[in-house]
């Protein structure tokens, strides 16, 4: 099990639960972080932060604290 | 983006609310096209552009009869953003008669979880399948039939920027409801058993029993004030008890909420989706890797904006002269016609001298660049870039904890400060909202750009070369940038305290620009909107100023007896007098300064007309230098939002300090700027 902020970009893997509470677990789950999700990491800002990644048909871009909190199973490398 | 007169928020949000039964509501998700959708069925302008979060309001409008609302785009009902409690509020409170829900074709299944979740409310909903023409040119074919059989409510697909396909969308809104079930949610068996139990306990109303037994059990306490009158005495307790009876917690109840209308739209949408070349959409993901890349990110949003600056010079310089000599002719044919009526001095001075030339110097010397960049940036709005120049830029953002969404409200601040305030509605906590609204005047506007082109054209100009005054322009960009991620910075650190909170931004799909359309709608509304603006504003300053200039007063006139108070304070700033002056005075537009300040130079002879001197000549008989230039610079960046601004920053903080502050933040920072450049350059010379 990783952490969604460590799949680098190109990775894919799918939704195991979410850590975090309050506002921002909503917030992810109405963006359909729910568990068995497939998601896609597309790439970084130049800066490092934050990241975009594709979930349900959708470029999302979250910060590295954020995705932090959404633990997923990888399914194709790499990560980082 | 810009402010015009049917901008959201100006016009559009002041309709007054009238009863609310007969409406039909058009919801959706965040930039599905709503608007578009809205606009084409009512014939209304509101401003549409590729970002979640434009509307940020209930709009409304009517369309053969029927009476239509707008609604702000959410993704689902349960967070608790401005947008999506407004949303909420209006489909649960206000009952309206029909929910259309827009859906984008190209993302149909996610858009399909906040249609579930109003078919939760209410049953006459009409599922409405917008961006029918992108999704065939993605290659994805829908059997919307099968779609409309799974969810028991009509759906049609449609073109919102193609007004035939929508006569289809009115008759299924006009038709009576089918006689099918809508689809419903299902929840985990345990939580269906006590949202049961709580159905049981309340009495039919307008409001479907099972959405209030839902919204009971999840505990919302916002949503369950609202929805109060509907409810029995104690209901909320009752609920409490029987969630806790059934062994269920509250975060599993909401977890529950959010995930199972996603996983049901997953299996609704299995067998819709008859064909999809997955093939072309990698065009967007090949795009995005180039422009939002390591080492071609901040270098593409530079050359993308120099570009534009490159095209607003190039287009101003073929204009402008024209335009200048044939508002000089009409000066020169209006005191001729004066004359022939024989006309007292002062009529004919207030009229002509005052009035007349400070208009045509609006026109003259702000209309062209106003004209020409606004619809260049519109075009890039449209196309869906600004989301990335708010993904390039939240890591400074961040580093001065404001948030990334900033950078898009700031964006939207290059075409107007009051635009941009109220943009800054997209970004969800509070703390951060009012960091971009005190800041966004920082960027120089849309009515101000042209000042700035012209100092940069005569003081800094480097022979005309174009693109190095588009450098130039970019510079003063990448200077009002740092300048909010300063304030933002000292701000976040003194009066607005706190961490960055979560941030979760959409990067949409690129779109065709409606480029004609777009080009087309700003010439028309733009440039109507700055010239009503102007010749209320301008026309009496001008007037004023001539009268300033007119009545003596001690040794000199009033206007010099004025610009005398000011001149210390001007000195001191590099400025003078009559510059200080045409800030104050053009305090209601941004476009009228450099013209007032013309208007002071010259309205003491009243005899030199415009022909006497191009606006170069004016200035540097006046004293100017580049150093003066220079500070103007300064001052034009950094100084008091326009009066429209203003008046929206107490609007949207509704308090009089933080307009103070907004207002009392940049005026600070230009005199401070302004005085230091000053004292730099006299060490220097």
């Amino acid at each position: 099990m990783l952490r969604l902020s460590e799949i680098a970009p190109g990775g894919v893997c799918r939704v195991a639960g979410l850590e975090t509470r309050g506002a921002m677990r909503r917030r992810l789950l109405e963006l359909g972080l729910v568990a068995g999700t497939k998601v896609e990491c597309l790439g970084r800002s130049p800066l490092g932060d934050p990241s975009a990644y594709e979930i349900r048909g959708t470029v999302i871009a979250l910060r590295r604290r954020d995705s932090a909190g959404v633990l997923v199973r990888p399914e194709e490398l790499p990560w980082d | 983006m810009g402010l015009t007169g049917s901008s959201p928020g100006f016009g559009a949000m002041e309709r007054k609310t009238h009863a609310f039964s007969g409406v039909t509501a058009l919801a959706g998700n965040p930039n599905v096209g709503k608007s578009t959708l809205f606009n084409a069925l009512t014939g209304m302008r509101q401003h549409t552009g590729n970002w979640p979060g434009k509307t940020v309001a209930v709009a409304q409008g009517s369309c053969g009869g029927r009476i239509l609302a707008d609604l702000p785009g959410t993704y689902s009902l349960l967070s608790h953003s401005p947008e999506e409690q407004a949303a909420r509020h209006f489909l649960c409170a206000e009952g309206p008669e029909k929910v259309v829900v827009v859906c984008d074709a190209t993302t149909l299944e996610r858009n399909l979880v906040l249609a579930l979740q109003i078919l939760e409310i209410t049953p006459r909903v009409v599922v409405c399948v917008n961006l029918m023409d992108e999704a065939r040119r993605k290659g994805i074919e829908l059997d919307l039939p099968l779609l409309s059989q799974r969810l028991g409510v009509p759906v049609v697909g449609v073109t919102a920027r193609k007004k035939r396909t929508l006569s289809r969308l009115l008759a299924a809104v006009d038709a009576p409801p089918p006689e099918t079930t809508p689809i419903a949610v299902p929840y985990p068996p345990d939580m269906e058993e006590a949202v049961e139990k709580i159905r049981e306990t309340l009495p039919e109303g307008p409001l479907s029993r099972r959405f209030l037994a839902l919204k009971l059990l999840e505990g919302d306490k916002d949503l369950l004030e609202e929805l109060a009158k509907w409810l029995p005495e104690g209901a909320a307790e009752n609920a409490k008890r029987i969630r806790t009876a059934a062994g269920l917690d509250a975060d599993a109840v909401t977890d529950a909420m959010a995930s199972a209308p996603v996983r049901l739209a997953e299996q609704v949408m299995r067998g819709v989706v008859t064909r999809e070349k997955p093939g072309d959409a990698r065009r967007d993901r090949r795009i995005d890797r180039l422009l939002t890349s390591r080492a071609l990110g901040y270098p593409a949003l530079l050359l993308l904006l120099a570009g534009i600056f490159w095209l607003t010079l190039a287009g101003t310089n073929s204009v402008s002269a024209g335009l200048q000599a044939l508002l000089d002719r009409g000066e020169a044919l209006l005191l001729r016609g004066f004359a022939a009526f024989h006309a007292p001095d002062w009529l004919t001075g207030l009229l002509v001298l005052g009035a007349y030339r400070t208009t045509a110097w609006v026109c003259a010397v702000m209309l062209p660049p106003m004209a020409i960049f606004f619809p260049l940036f519109t075009i890039l709005e449209d196309v869906g870039y600004l989301p990335r120049i708010a993904y390039l830029l939240d890591r400074p953002f961040c580093c001065c904890r404001g948030c990334g969404k900033q950078a898009l409200t700031m964006c939207m601040g290059l075409g107007c400060n009051a635009a941009g305030v109220v943009g800054c509605r997209i970004i969800d906590s509070p703390r951060e909202r009012l960091l971009a609204i005190l800041t966004n005047s920082l960027v120089p506007c849309n009515g101000r750009f042209p000042l700035i082109i012209t100092l940069l054209t005569l003081f800094f100009g480097g022979g005309g070369n174009l693109w190095r005054q588009a450098g130039l322009l970019t510079l003063v960009v990448v200077f009002s940038v740092a300048m909010t991620l300063g304030s933002t910075w000292v701000l976040s650190r003194t009066v607005l305290r706190g961490e960055p909170s979560a941030f979760a931004m959409e990067l949409p799909p690129y779109r065709r620009p409606q480029v004609g359309k777009v080009i087309l709608r700003s010439i028309l509304d733009r440039t109507v909107f700055v010239l009503g603006r102007a010749l209320a504003v301008a026309c009496p300053a001008g007037m004023l100023l001539w009268v300033l200039a007119n009545v003596p007063m001690g040794g000199g006139t009033l206007l010099s007896g004025c610009a005398a108070f000011l001149e210390p304070l001007g000195r001191a700033m590099g400025l003078d007098g009559y510059v200080l002056l045409a800030f104050l005075l053009g305090f209601p537009a941004n476009e009228i300064v450099l013209p007032i300040a013309l208007m002071g130079y010259t309205a003491g002879s009243s005899l030199t007309g415009m022909d006497s001197g191009s606006l170069g000549a004016i200035l540097v008989s006046n004293g100017w230098t580049w150093q003066r230039a220079g500070s103007m610079l300064l001052f034009t960046l950094l100084h008091w939002p326009c009066s429209t601004t203003l008046l929206t920053i107490r609007k949207e903080t509704g308090s009089r300090k933080w307009t103070a502050l907004a207002a009392a933040l940049p005026t600070a920072l230009g005199i401070l700027l302004c005085c230091l450049f000053t004292m730099l350059c006299g060490k220097a010379v």
